[in-house]
């Protein structure tokens, strides 16, 4: 072979390499978007870059179903991102890097990130595997208009689930939409009420425990509630298995005089409902044991598959910054997760939309009263798979496919056997 | 004549490279025919193909047959444990087979019986309204090819882009309720009554596919001789007859291919189902395909080794339908010849 041809190969084979192979330097982000957040993280990105000219960070901006569903058999094949926005934090912790010997500044992360740590990490170790973007909180949302345009008092802050449905379907039957309440399909959602009435998830040997009374007696007033139309079937029945599925569209059109979300919601709502009606953030309606939400949240975590170690822990450094997580959290209206920020306080949300800031200011009031077993659940193990029985088996009985006790049943059976298929 | 001369000119200079380049293989072909002999070239140009047919196809399945026989949550194989026919066994766990909820695996067998329903449902719906859209077609109609092209046109469409446009229709506030509120008719939920849900799957994979078999039929119909429709006319044979003693028969072999390719094509049933209903209301349209994602995939409950057992029974009803396919072509292929 004369020089020249070599020289051909060499040259076609560098060309071949540099379009498929990631550069050294390059951190490739999984990020999620529920409002806002995707923007400021794109100008965020954009300084660090400016910052760090030697790292390429490549933000791929995908839906939520990607994260839930593709990732994890992405992360189960050795594969993925480097760095993630998550939610099923603590379910995937196994494929989380440790970033303690690669931060710069291990005490910074454990003072200030501390309280969430062992949601994203294995049991048992004392891992750094990333942080919350930001902390949420359950709650619900009433459309203030149509509860006045209905002449329809907004129950208080100590009113039970069954005060707001027979309020809300007042102004159902007044206003005539559609339904009177709606919550996500989604089992972390629907826990705060199961929380309520009582429901402890958690058996002593720290294994899911069977369905219990309070969790059984709130979801047969749910079904009921679906099945006289108080509650959006729409929702619980729109899909098979554990699929999630958000009621803020008919919030939003304003056929909803109550949704139960979460925090995360506010900067949607304030965006996208404008001056179009009045909303206020209600908290987390009570039941017979308490009035809770459910904590969770958005991580950022690292990958442990990731081939630039250095470089991701340098990103990670930077966006922990105190300065960065206030400025993404002002920006997003989210709550920080961040201790210092948090208590430092003085946090000024960039809206000028007075619902918003309000409904914010609810959501802090209402992790005060957070329930013991809430705040234990993101930690938890089977906290995923405990959330995706219930959604399935609650929406088939929704859908009229099964007994409200034969649901029960069968959902012990689910969380048994995924148990049993752990290996547990 | 310069001319001739000129275009011949020219053909050879394109053909040079070519004919280089049969020179250059010629040489190893011969040694290969020399070493194995004229059978063994067969073997020789097949085996390229052969080698990816066995890497993207062979392969996967055994590897599947393999997940089906672990047991466990782990993805990696090294990282399951060897359980045996334990997935198949609780795959046929039931009750009753009539009954999906006497069954351990109830999403299992409501699938199955889903599926069941829809391919003879939507398959027998499908040839007969392709079949009656091509008869139409290959009449002289205005604008033919435009009627064609209309009809052909969802072919092209992306499954999820065809789920999506039925869901902006049949949702609660979507088209079709939009529509009936003008008429004065109250909106109904289609999406979410389970009949109606499972109704509008059928309907929505029908417009999505029936282009391509109306096309199948109507090269079909267009090969038949015209001179045996003006014999029957001259003697005077009524339209119905026609059809049942002249169209059918000739039209046999394509009815086959489409019968086969739709049979195949609703066993499959996802994407547009997907993006449609989810499966719901309920478990009302979830269908083998849909099962075997979630169980391996989707879901917080997934069991990689159940979605492996239940796409290899999948699998095998596709085989039998195939060799079904086969039986009666080979057949038909013998009556042609007598």
């Amino acid at each position: 072979m004369n020089m020249k041809m070599k020289s051909l190969l060499a040259g076609t084979t560098l060309a071949l390499l540099m379009s498929t192979a990631a550069h050294a330097g390059d951190v490739r982000i999984m990020w999620y978007s529920d409002g806002v957040e995707g923007e400021v993280m794109k100008d965020l990105v954009g300084r660090f870059m400016k910052e760090n000219p030697g790292i390429n960070v490549i933000l791929d901006n995908v839906s939520y179903g990607v994260v839930r569903e593709q990732l994890p058999v992405q992360l189960e094949a050795g594969n993925g991102p480097d760095i993630a926005r998550v939610a099923q934090i603590k379910d995937n912790a196994r494929h989380w890097l440790d970033l303690r010997p690669l931060v710069k500044d291990p005490k910074y992360w454990d003072d200030n990130f501390g309280a969430q740590a062992d949601w994203m990490r294995p049991d048992g170790s004392n891992q750094i595997s990333g942080f919350m973007t930001q902390i949420t909180l359950t709650g619900g949302f009433a459309n203030k208009t149509l509860f006045d345009q209905a002449g329809v008092e907004i129950p208080g802050p100590k009113a039970t689930w069954e005060e707001w449905a027979a309020a809300a379907k007042k102004v159902k039957e007044s206003q005539q939409v559609s339904f009177a309440m709606a919550i996500d399909r989604s089992g972390h959602r629907i826990t705060a009420p199961l929380l309520s009435y009582g429901a402890n998830y958690i058996g002593k040997d720290g294994k899911p425990a069977p369905l219990d009374k309070g969790a059984k007696d709130f979801l047969t007033k749910f079904v009921d509630w679906n099945q006289d139309g108080s509650f959006s079937k729409d929702v619980w029945v729109s899909a098979a298995g554990n699929t999630y599925r958000a009621a803020a569209e008919d919030f939003i059109n304003g056929q909803l005089p109550f949704y139960y979300s979460g925090s995360w919601q506010v900067a949607n709502l304030a965006t996208k409902i404008g001056t179009n009606f009045d909303w206020v953030a209600t908290g987390s309606p009570c039941g017979p044991a308490t009035c809770t939400g459910m904590p969770g949240g958005a991580a950022l975590v690292a990958i442990k598959y990731t081939k630039n170690p250095k470089e991701v822990a340098q990103f990670m450094d930077w966006f922990a910054r105190e300065e960065i997580v206030k400025e993404f959290s002002e920006r997003t209206l989210f709550l920080p997760g961040h201790k210092a920020v948090v208590a430092k306080g003085g946090l000024d949300f960039k809206t000028d939309n007075a619902l918003a800031k309000a409904a914010l200011t609810k959501f802090v009031d209402a992790s005060k009263t957070t329930s013991e077993t809430a705040l234990k659940l993101p930690a938890w193990r089977w906290s995923d798979t405990f959330y995706a029985a219930i959604v399935t088996r609650v929406g088939q009985t929704i859908a009229g496919e099964l007994k409200v006790d034969d649901a029960f049943a069968r959902i012990d059976a689910d969380i048994a056997q995924k148990v049993k298929d752990a290996g547990q | 004549m310069s001319t001739t001369t000129n275009t011949s000119r020219l053909g050879s200079l394109l053909m040079a490279p070519v004919h280089l380049l049969m020179r250059i293989i010629d040489v190893p072909l011969r040694a290969v025919q020399k070493a194995t002999g004229i059978s063994g070239m067969a073997a020789f140009f097949l085996a390229p193909n052969m080698l990816i047919f066995g890497i993207f196809v062979l392969l996967p399945l055994v590897i599947n047959f393999v997940y089906s026989m672990t047991g466990g949550t782990a993805f990696f194989l090294a990282e399951r444990n060897f359980v045996g026919a334990e997935q198949y066994s609780r795959l046929f766990t039931c009750g009753s087979y009539l009954d999906p909820m006497s069954c351990q695996e109830d999403a299992f067998w409501t699938a199955v019986g889903n599926t069941f329903w829809f391919v003879i449902l939507q398959v027998a719906l499908m040839i007969g309204v392709s079949l009656i859209t091509a008869l139409i077609l290959n009449r002289d109609l205005a604008a033919r090819s435009f009627w064609r092209a209309v009809f052909f046109f969802p072919v092209l469409l992306s499954p999820v882009v065809v789920g999506l446009i039925w869901k902006w229709i049949l949702q609660r506030q979507g088209l079709l309720n939009f529509g009936l509120y003008q008429f004065g008719i109250e909106p109904y939920t289609w999406l979410t009554d389970r009949n109606w849900t499972f109704a509008a799957t059928i309907g929505v994979s029908i417009w999505a596919h029936m282009g391509l078999y109306t096309l199948i039929l109507l090269a079909g119909l267009q090969a038949i001789p015209k001179d045996l429709y003006e014999a029957a006319e001259m003697d005077g044979t009524k339209p119905e007859r026609v059809f049942r003693r002249i169209t059918l028969p000739l039209l046999a072999p394509n009815l086959l291919v489409v019968v086969v390719l739709a049979l195949i094509k609703a066993v499959q049933i996802f994407d547009e189902v997907y993006v449609l209903t989810g499966g719901g209301p309920g478990t009302s349209t979830l269908y083998l395909t849909q099962y075997i994602y979630e169980t391996g995939f989707a879901s917080a409950l997934r069991n990689p080794g159940l979605a492996a057992a239940a796409s290899i029974l999948m699998g095998l009803v596709l085989v039998v339908l195939t060799l079904v396919q086969l039986g009666i072509g080979q057949r038909g292929e013998k009556k042609g010849k007598r």
